[in-house]
């Protein structure tokens, strides 16, 4: 999933407070699921500006509303439509991609994000999101035991380990970061398959990556 | 829990127009409330309790609705460490009421307005001081409000 959180407070206040009027707007899909953006956020986030608008006196009048996925036009239903019609501005609480695609669906509305997009990430515990995927573009976790070292390698290395690593953990932030290549070797090892580590991976395409530029799929047996 | 109000004491000159909900535990601090009473212990009428399952049940929203709807403090009251009927849902509630703290003071709301207390089914006596205290507390960071000022630690007294 995508894992987001929240921006400071303050930022998101100095949105609101430009209008009278502004609509917090969920997303029940990922950052539901790392607890950043979803419909109890909303509540929370919408409860803390109206206390902090009395506090301070300011007109704002918040409304609150979660859809399915901010990512996809199906949910961006009536009544979101209409929400967002009585506002003066949006403020999102989905990923960067929810944002964007607001931007999109409401073209005469400033839509303000609520939240900093981190990562492709897992749930380690409730609580602890982690980065696992960088969306490369080519998938390389068959020849690494399934751990990948371009997202979990601070270097992204293909030919590791650096020298870096000390006792399994990554000299960038030993406390923080494990060493991905210590990992890897680790679970080779234990599936027996540390021969395949010998073989020297060749330059990879960073053309499938960012450095392609913005990527798109267009499958057109599925096209309607 | 949003769109729902927490009802409030009304304001009367007798209670000082100060208003109060405690959060209480079922099995600990409501039992202690219910145990005051039948003490005969006397406590501030101005502290409207809501009975909860656990205070780990008590959601960040639930404490700030009761500040929106006009909750001058919010007092949650949970089973002492060790003693959760469901294990840990004091020490989530904690840690939730800590979150919640930070919050409000970003809200610029005194974080000393919410407070939490461990207080086991047995401590009647407890209760009715803690109420005692959390009232007086309560009473002076309003009064400070009032004049403008930010409450000392002083007037704000030690947990008991």
């Amino acid at each position: 999933m995508i894992v987001a959180e929240q921006k400071p407070f303050e930022d998101i206040y100095s949105y609101a407070k430009r209008h009278r009027r502004v609509l917090l707007l969920g997303c029940g899909t990922c950052v539901t699921v790392c607890m950043a953006g979803g419909e109890k956020e909303v509540g929370i986030l919408a409860s803390l500006v109206r206390l902090a608008a009395r506090e301070r006196n300011d007109d704002i009048t918040v409304d609150e509303h979660t859809i399915t996925r901010q990512c996809d036009a199906e949910f961006f239903d009536e009544t979101t439509a209409r929400k967002a019609a009585d506002a003066e501005a949006v403020i999102s609480m989905g990923c960067g991609v929810g944002v964007q695609f607001c931007a999109q669906r409401f073209p005469d509305k400033i839509v303000y994000p609520a939240l900093n997009t981190k990562f492709y990430g897992a749930t380690i515990e409730q609580g602890v999101w982690a980065e696992r995927c960088a969306g490369c573009g080519e998938c390389v976790l068959a020849d690494f035991g399934g751990i990948c070292p371009v997202a979990r390698c601070s270097k992204s290395l293909l030919n590791g380990p650096c020298g870096g690593s000390q006792d399994g953990r990554c000299e960038v932030d030993p406390e923080r970061v494990e060493c991905a290549w210590q990992l890897i070797y680790e679970r080779m090892e234990a599936m027996g398959r540390l021969e395949e580590l010998e073989k020297i991976q060749p330059f990879k395409d960073w053309s499938q990556h960012r450095d392609g530029g913005p990527r798109t799929i267009t499958r057109e047996e599925v096209r309607l | 829990m949003s769109t729902e109000t927490i009802a409030m004491p009304a304001e009367t000159a007798e209670t000082d127009a100060l208003r109060i909900i405690a959060f209480c535990c079922h099995y600990c601090a409501f039992t202690a409330a219910d145990l005051a009473g039948t003490m005969r212990r006397q406590y501030p009428p101005n502290i409207r309790i809501v009975r909860f399952p656990c205070t780990g049940r008590l959601e960040t929203n639930t404490i700030l609705q009761a500040f929106l709807d006009g909750a001058d403090g919010v007092l949650v009251a949970g089973c002492e460490p060790g003693g959760c009927h469901f294990l840990k849902g004091n020490l989530r509630a904690a840690k939730r009421v800590e979150h919640c703290r930070r919050l409000l003071e970003q809200a610029g709301v005194s974080p000393e307005r919410l407070e939490m207390r461990h207080i086991a089914a047995s401590q009647g006596p407890l209760f009715a001081e803690t109420a005692r205290q959390f009232t007086e507390k309560i009473r002076m960071i309003k009064e400070q409000a009032r004049r403008g000022t930010a409450p000392s630690d002083e007037c704000l007294g030690d947990e008991p």
